[in-house]
């Protein structure tokens, strides 16, 4: 990523509730680069929303708490640019989709967003059309939000943000309310937005087979402290840190950790993250 | 029939407006099975479980709890044979602190108030809710709510606990304890009925699993059965556990004799073929 640009820059942040005692985040630096693919893991509690919360600039304009350090999105300062001006960068989709909607349509829920940015009634026909084919829901602007799968909901809060053209989206463990069905067809489209779009993706959730498919980078929080940052391969290696920090790593990263610490057997350096490379490193050992 | 807990024999549902959710249900759980019920969204799960405590009567067709015919009895009746752990813990508790929550149960069933107190300082130990017994419910974050949900209805020590995507929204710490609660369950000689989409728990807990799909059950065996069913897990977008995927491309490939369903069981199967 050395040539890569940097879209989000994170130095020393610190922020806590008005309302809680203990700071929620704690000294967090960290830098994001376009088209990065990132997944924020954590145990409930462990900071990642705030987190969230501060990339598009919630954190400091709405919630009130005490800030220290700064978060730049394009070189922006969240302290001078309120979400409304962020919202064209940066799009967050929470996990329960019902909590975003709210309008009496598919395409004037998307509406919604793009009014509060003043686009021209004349092009939000096009923008809403080409958000719903970008997460599969074409031809539904006419029917009720609420009369979607759990699935079609969250890609439309999805679409929503999209509408807006960011650069980077935020997702919430988007597919923590929905069947597994749903939970494919998010984890799909985000991979696609990420691959083709090359929107930067940073996800919180809790599924790590999943995210040691798709995520380039791993950001492990605890205790509002960034404790572990770098590929799946990498972080998923500290079995038994993560352990102690009650997080899990994919199955087969611990089958292979169990084999070659408890077994002592020779197995492959690099512990695998994924069926395919726990299959391969498999494969050729018992042949 | 002796042994059957629950017995379901030609159940149908419909909902008003002619929603049929349930068709042809036929099933038998025996006492002290641990089951699990899969399947999408709207393929009739909830529908199937909510019979078993009266929450919905047959449309068509008979359920029978304990021998009993559910049609002509009351939730409140029912109450004490079958706990329903909501996936929502919001739909459940009423009470004004988590400690009134957990006696509430027991209390409304006649438990004597010393054993009551019992009860409930076993689940406050069990479900490590310590710091919370004197919060109100809903103070307290979702994951742990739904750890109270999950308590208050142990402590009514119903003979059958359908619990309902008891890990949905839960990490991996609050995910472990749901593991040790079905295991404390089977230890105890309950039955159990699991909804869930977590394969990986699963996996690990049941012995057998109804698979519904279009308001049908479509399969009802053990999860090896299940998992190894190509078809079967393609129809419905159900994955299995990454272990058992890796066993059975293994085994398909002549490189590993057996289906695991969980990483101990692998690593114990493994370590005996790669240390020879």
């Amino acid at each position: 990523m050395d040539n890569a640009k940097p879209v989000i820059e994170i130095e020393n942040l610190s922020f806590t509730y008005s309302t809680a005692e203990k700071p929620a985040l704690k000294h967090i630096s960290l830098t994001i680069y376009e088209g990065e693919y990132v997944a924020l893991l954590g145990l409930n509690g462990a900071g990642k929303t705030t987190l969230q919360l501060c990339l598009n600039a919630v954190i400091p304009h709405m919630i009130v708490g005490e800030k220290e350090g700064t978060v730049k999105i394009f070189g922006m300062d969240t302290e001078e640019y309120p979400p409304r001006e962020l919202a064209k960068m940066i799009g967050l989709v929470f996990d329960n989709p019902e909590f975003q909607l709210s309008q009496m349509s598919v395409a004037e829920e998307i509406a919604l967003g793009l009014e509060n940015l003043g686009v021209a009634t004349a092009d939000m026909h096009k923008i809403i059309k080409d958000s719903l084919q970008a997460v599969g829901l074409s031809g539904m602007e006419e029917r009720s939000p609420f009369e979607l799968s759990g699935g079609q909901q969250q890609r439309l809060s999805i679409a929503s943000a999209l509408a807006m053209q960011p650069k980077i989206l935020v997702m919430d463990e988007p597919t923590s309310n929905v069947d597994p069905i749903g939970k494919e067809e998010i984890f799909a489209v985000a991979a696609k937005l990420n691959k083709e779009n090359k929107i930067t993706v940073i996800m919180a959730e809790h599924e790590v087979e999943v995210m040691a498919a798709y995520a380039d980078r791993i950001i492990v929080l605890n205790d509002g402290e960034v404790v572990f940052n770098g590929t799946p391969v990498e972080v998923f290696s500290n079995v038994e840190l993560l352990d102690k920090i009650g997080l899990r790593v994919p199955q087969v990263t611990e089958l292979v950790h169990l084999l070659k610490e408890k077994h002592a057997l020779k197995l492959a350096e690099q512990y695998p993250v994924t069926i395919d490379q726990a299959e391969a490193i498999f494969k050729q050992r018992l042949s | 029939m002796a042994d059957s807990v629950i017995v379901c024999e030609n159940l149908w549902h419909e909902y008003p407006g002619n929603i049929l959710a349930l068709q042809e249900a036929n099933l038998k759980i025996n006492a002290g099975e641990i089951v699990g019920v899969i399947g999408q969204n709207g393929s009739g799960k909830t529908t199937l479980v909510k019979h078993f405590n009266g929450l919905l009567k047959p449309t068509r067709g008979k359920v029978w709890v304990k021998g009993k015919d559910t049609a002509g009895m009351r939730i409140q009746q029912m109450a004490k044979d079958v706990g329903y752990v909501f996936q929502n813990p919001n739909h459940q508790l009423f009470a004004r602190t988590v400690e009134a929550e957990l006696e509430f149960g027991p209390r409304n069933l006649g438990v004597p108030e010393q054993e009551v107190i019992e009860r409930r300082e076993k689940a406050i130990e069990f479900f490590k809710l310590q710091e919370l017994r004197l919060l109100h419910p809903y103070r307290i974050g979702f994951p742990l709510r739904k750890l109270v949900g999950m308590a208050s209805i142990y402590t009514m020590r119903p003979a059958v606990f359908v619990l309902d995507e008891p890990t949905t929204g839960q990490d991996n710490i609050t995910t472990r304890t749901v593991y040790r609660l079905i295991r404390q369950l089977r230890d105890e000689g309950a039955t159990v009925v699991c909804v869930a989409h977590d394969m990986i728990l699963l996996a690990e807990v049941v012995e057998r699993m109804v698979v519904l799909r279009d308001s049908r059950i479509i399969a009802d065996a053990s999860p090896r059965e299940v998992f190894s069913n190509r078809e079967l897990m393609h129809s419905t977008h159900l994955v299995p556990p990454q272990v058992t995927e890796l066993s059975l491309r293994l085994k398909t490939s002549g490189k590993y004799p057996g289906i695991e369903l969980n990483v101990n069981d692998m690593v114990a199967g493994m370590a005996g073929r790669l240390g020879k």
